[in-house]
């Protein structure tokens, strides 16, 4: 009975293969977006997680010098003397062909345990590693590496662009003899420990988890790329809930006709139910597949883009990591299960003696239109609710789902309202119909549209996002870098001479001082800045008391970044203790994109009254920095030339990143606009079967097919221009929720919300593209429709 | 002589090559005559009429309509003589759902730009149709959903009406009072009246009888 049951049901696929397409296509495309975006994901994060198993970030304390890129091997000797369990660092950039890899030198018997390679054992040749030395990188790097005369051991572990070695190797490679650039501070150190201000007071201690955490920063754009997976999925899943809805109605016959001829409704359900699993993990691999395509192509971006925004690397390649394909197969069967559940629960209530005729499923669906209506309302009621309450990240999220789903919803009673204002206007016989008609097709047409508002809401929100964080880190580079140069790693006892010797060559001079210490028990970083004209022309504030500038400048205040005054619960007004029992009002809130810590800055002399030992390690300079000055500033006080890092470069650098950062955005934008372009094809495609008895009338009334055919054409380009129309403010009340609310709750600060017209008009045209390319295929068919067919409709005996 | 067809022949592809649907069939209608076509299921009686419709075309022959051979027309100007001088009534009524019964009347006549307002009261209030002006196909009985077809046909003044099984969706009762109505109507107007019917009763009511058998005229 199994057999004959599971025969009957697949051969309504066999004799609409249209359908059966439709129903993989989609689940495919919806998967592999999905799965594209958390491949990379998983990608980036296994990167994350090589490097910070390679370098101890994170899970161990570490020794850093105070100033200066390193310090003498001699002060880590005085260390171990002292009873202090550290193991030595030496890392820098080898230029080798193809550009430079990172070269991290450790000592395998100090290194905490493991963490490296180096200090695993190996199969390796141990006369080389005791002479020439071993080299471990992953196979890409390795690659890179046949000309230098160490051995090299290929390790998958190991981060891309990473070359791991012996601390003593290391130092030959990047010509540092006896420099180390930090020490790992073990777990387990003695009780009677000196202190390290004694030992090595050019060292400070940063503690676990405060230092730089890629994975945290980096967080933010993997957020926005799984929301963007997520919408796409969802764009997917419309599809296939239309089909769905359409296959099951079109086989209440057979239903009906298998239940009389004695199959149990249980084993139907069953049967119905295994056939969706079964096309589900079909689809699944097949989008599986797509998915990793999409990855392959898109990481080389993404890598470049995380690389250059943060600094973390990640590899160019792709491997298949069972955590996303296992994952691409389970939203595949979930995505089905939802879109089917309704369907099977309607057949499994359906009388025996029900009528087997389809209803005319897409029509009916406009039944439930006050239903829908209320759901809706509901929906954004509560997404309004949750955006206007302060409840956390998780709701930030479900605030995202009410609003994304509730519009969805609402659309069709949106455009139901437009049409019908349309039919009211309309003047002439044929714009009538085509109005009162496009109301008609709508309930059919609604989940296709439901799923281009979604794209393209999508697309305007990401955009927006992308393009706002662009914006502002542009504004927050002009104003953090607003010198013409910086200066990193200065002798902070020169500091006197070397402000004399620029002041007396007509530059301005802007130390900058700076301790790591708790502000309102926030791990934080305090600075000294000398206040004047560049600070207040230069830097914009979140929010700022009139004077503030004039305030900080007298040393009666402070100013902070977001990250502190969100996580410390102040705002301006507040007071906040700086240190030394010193507590000053906050009369400043400053943007600090990707900085993971909290920061204040002091007026500079309030910062040297509290802080007498600190000295400035890094200055800005005004004026422009020419070689001749570079070469002096080497001369005349041991400044290496790249310790003077011209602002320009800078920001050109990062503009160049975030080009890349769109190339990743525009792709997922065009796939996904091509998905809700697939969309509108299937359901036009669709609905040109059931639409055949409604337009035959009118061509036997004397409308030619190729006419029907343009106003069909009209049609979709109508609805996509008023979904269009409609998915604008959404697309950007979805940037609000992304930069006000969901930034905020996850990183601790707020993005400025920008507005790009252009950029929607181009997109609208896109989504009018899609559109109008998806209808022409049913247009054409309409126009070709043989008059056989049509007059089908009218015969008697059908 | 409004329709003039002459030795028209049609057939269709089957499993083993052609089937032949109309094998040379020659007949003529006039204005202000009715004429019933009768024949077994199968018989060519729809083709035909959709033949003089301009609905379909003929393998060969002539249909001369008002002296102009429909065959020569291309698709273009059979859609404009559908438009303005054919009205068809379909047993499926094949109204359009999206437009009120009012809309529905006056759809073809716009079409046609020969929109009588007068014209479509008259018929709706003849047709009985008053009350349900603003209600949707779908919310009117089969008979109610009839009358409609038929003003819709009638609302745009053609010469020639062609009705298919006017009143085989319908009860005895409902189809007698439409066929009276319908019947009525056109001879009001003046215009020439073909139906395609099995039912002898509706057949004995036309001026003249015509039954096809295999693809010709007994």
């Amino acid at each position: 009975m199994t057999r004959a049951c599971l025969q009957a049901l697949w051969s309504h696929w066999r004799r609409n293969p249209l359908q059966l397409f439709t129903f993989l296509a989609g689940l495919a495309l919806a998967t592999a977006l999905w799965s594209g975006v958390q491949a990379i994901n998983a990608e980036a994060r296994a990167s994350y997680d090589a490097a910070a198993a390679t370098l101890g970030e994170g899970r161990f304390d570490q020794l850093l010098p105070k100033a200066g890129e390193g310090f003498a091997q001699d002060t880590y000797i005085a260390l171990r003397r002292a009873g202090w369990q550290v193991s030595p660092v030496v890392e820098g950039r080898l230029q080798l062909d193809g550009g430079a890899v990172r070269v991290i030198g450790l000592d395998p018997l100090t290194t905490p345990g493991a963490l490296s390679p180096v200090a695993g054992t190996r199969d390796i040749d141990l006369n080389a590693f005791l002479t020439v030395g071993v080299l471990f990188a992953n196979a890409a790097t390795a690659a890179r590496l046949a000309d230098l005369p160490q051995q090299v051991v290929v390790d998958a572990t190991v981060a891309p662009d990473t070359v791991l070695t012996d601390v003593g190797v290391a130092q030959r490679l990047l010509d540092r003899p006896d420099r180390l650039s930090r020490l790992i501070v073990a777990t387990g150190q003695p009780m009677d420990l000196p202190p390290l201000d004694n030992v090595a007071p050019e060292l400070m201690r940063i503690a676990a988890q405060s230092s730089s955490d890629v994975g945290q920063l980096t967080d933010s754009f993997h957020l926005n790329l799984t929301a963007f997976g997520l919408l796409s999925f969802a764009v997917g899943i419309f599809i296939v809930h239309g089909t769905i809805g359409l296959v099951f109605e079109q086989r209440r016959g057979m239903v009906r006709t298998l239940r009389t001829l004695g199959v149990p409704l249980r084993r139907l359900m069953a049967l119905m139910a295994a056939e969706l699993l079964a096309l589900s993990l079909v689809a699944g691999m097949i989008g599986v597949v797509l998915g990793y395509i999409v990855a392959a192509l898109l990481l080389p971006d993404v890598a470049a883009t995380l690389e250059g925004l943060y600094g973390a690397q990640v590899a160019g390649g792709l491997q298949l990591r069972p955590i996303w394909w296992l994952s691409g197969l389970g939203i595949a069967v979930l995505g089905a299960g939802l879109a089917g559940a309704g369907a099977l629960w309607r057949i499994a209530r359906m009388p025996i003696l029900a009528s087997a005729r389809p209803r005319a499923w897409a029509m009916v669906a406009g039944r439930g239109r006050q239903v829908q209506g209320v759901v809706a309302a509901i929906l954004l009621a509560s997404a309004a609710l949750i955006g206007a309450l302060d409840l956390g990240l998780l709701a930030s999220f479900v605030l995202l789902g009410c609003l994304m789903v509730g519009a969805a919803l609402a659309l069709p009673l949106l455009l139901g309202v437009v049409l019908a204002l349309g039919q009211r206007r309309a003047r002439g016989v044929i714009s009538g119909w085509f109005w009162a008609d496009t109301r008609q097709q709508l309930p059919g047409l609604s989940l296709a549209l439901m799923a281009l508002l979604l794209a393209m809401a999508a697309n305007v929100g990401v955009s927006t996002m992308v393009s706002s964080f662009r914006l502002t880190f542009v504004d927050f580079l002009d104003q953090r870098l607003f010198a013409d140069a910086y200066v990193r790693g200065v002798d902070g006892d020169q500091m006197p001479a070397i402000e004399a010797y620029l002041t007396a060559r007509g530059y301005d001079v802007l130390p900058l001082l700076s301790v790591d210490t708790r502000l309102a028990s926030v791990p934080s970083e305090l600075m000294g800045a000398r206040v004047g004209p560049a600070y207040v022309e230069n830097w914009a504030f979140v929010d700022a008391l009139p004077d503030a500038w004039d305030r900080v400048a007298a040393g009666e205040a402070v100013i902070a970044n977001e990250q502190l005054v969100r996580r410390a619960g102040l705002w301006l007004g507040d007071v906040l203790e700086v240190g030394g029992g010193l507590r000053l009002p906050l009369v400043g809130v400053y943007g600090d994109y990707g900085n993971p810590i909290g920061q204040a800055i002091l007026s500079e002399a309030r910062f040297v009254a509290l802080f007498p030992e600190e000295r400035p390690r890094q200055f800005g300079v005004l004026g422009a920095v020419t070689e001749d000055l570079r070469a002096d500033l080497g001369d005349e006080f041991d400044v290496p030339p790249s310790s003077v890092v011209d602002q320009a470069a800078v920001k050109a650098f990062s503009l160049g990143v975030f080009e890349r950062t769109f190339t990743v955005t525009a792709a997922l934008n065009v796939l996904t606009l091509g998905v809700a372009g697939f969309a509108i094809l299937m359901s036009l495609l669709t609905l040109s079967a059931i639409r055949l008895p409604q337009l035959a009338p009118v061509w036997a009334m004397g409308l030619t097919r190729g006419a029907l055919a343009r106003v069909d054409l009209l049609r979709a380009l109508v609805l996509a221009a008023l979904t269009a129309v409609m998915a604008l403010p959404l697309g950007l009340a979805l940037a609000w929720v992304l930069l006000a609310v969901v930034n905020v709750e996850a990183f601790g600060w707020r993005l400025p919300l920008y507005l790009f017209p252009l950029d929607y008009a181009r997109l609208g045209l896109l989504t009018l593209g899609a559109a109008g390319v998806a209808a022409l295929w049913p247009a054409l068919r309409m126009a070709r429709t043989p008059v056989s067919q049509l007059l089908g409709v009218f015969a008697n005996e059908r | 002589m409004l329709l003039d067809v002459r030795n028209v022949t049609k057939s269709f592809a089957g499993a083993d090559g052609p089937v032949p649907v109309l094998a040379g069939v020659d007949m003529a209608l006039d204005l202000g005559q009715t004429l019933s076509l009768q024949g077994e299921s199968g018989s060519g009686k729809s083709t035909l009429m959709h033949i003089v419709g301009a609905l379909d075309t003929a393998d060969s022959g002539e249909i001369l309509f008002d002296g102009r051979d429909i065959a020569a027309l291309d698709e273009g100007g059979r859609a404009a003589l559908r438009r303005s001088e054919v009205g068809v009534i379909f047993q499926q009524f094949n109204l359009i759902p999206s437009l009120d019964v009012t809309e529905n009347i006056r759809f073809q006549a716009r079409l046609a730009e020969r929109e009588d307002p007068a014209g479509v009261a008259h018929l709706i209030e003849v047709l009985g149709l008053g009350p349900h002006a603003r209600k949707y196909p779908e919310q009117l009985s089969g008979g109610q959903q009839q009358r409609v077809a038929i003003a819709r046909a009638l609302a745009v003044r053609p010469r020639l009406i062609l009705a298919d099984e006017p009143t085989g969706n319908l009860d005895e009762a409902t189809a007698a009072d439409v066929l009276d109505e319908m019947l009525s109507l056109v001879a009001d107007t003046g215009a020439a009246l073909m139906v395609v019917t099995h039912s002898p009763a509706v057949a004995a009511r036309m001026d003249r009888q015509l039954h096809l058998r295999a693809g010709r005229l007994a």
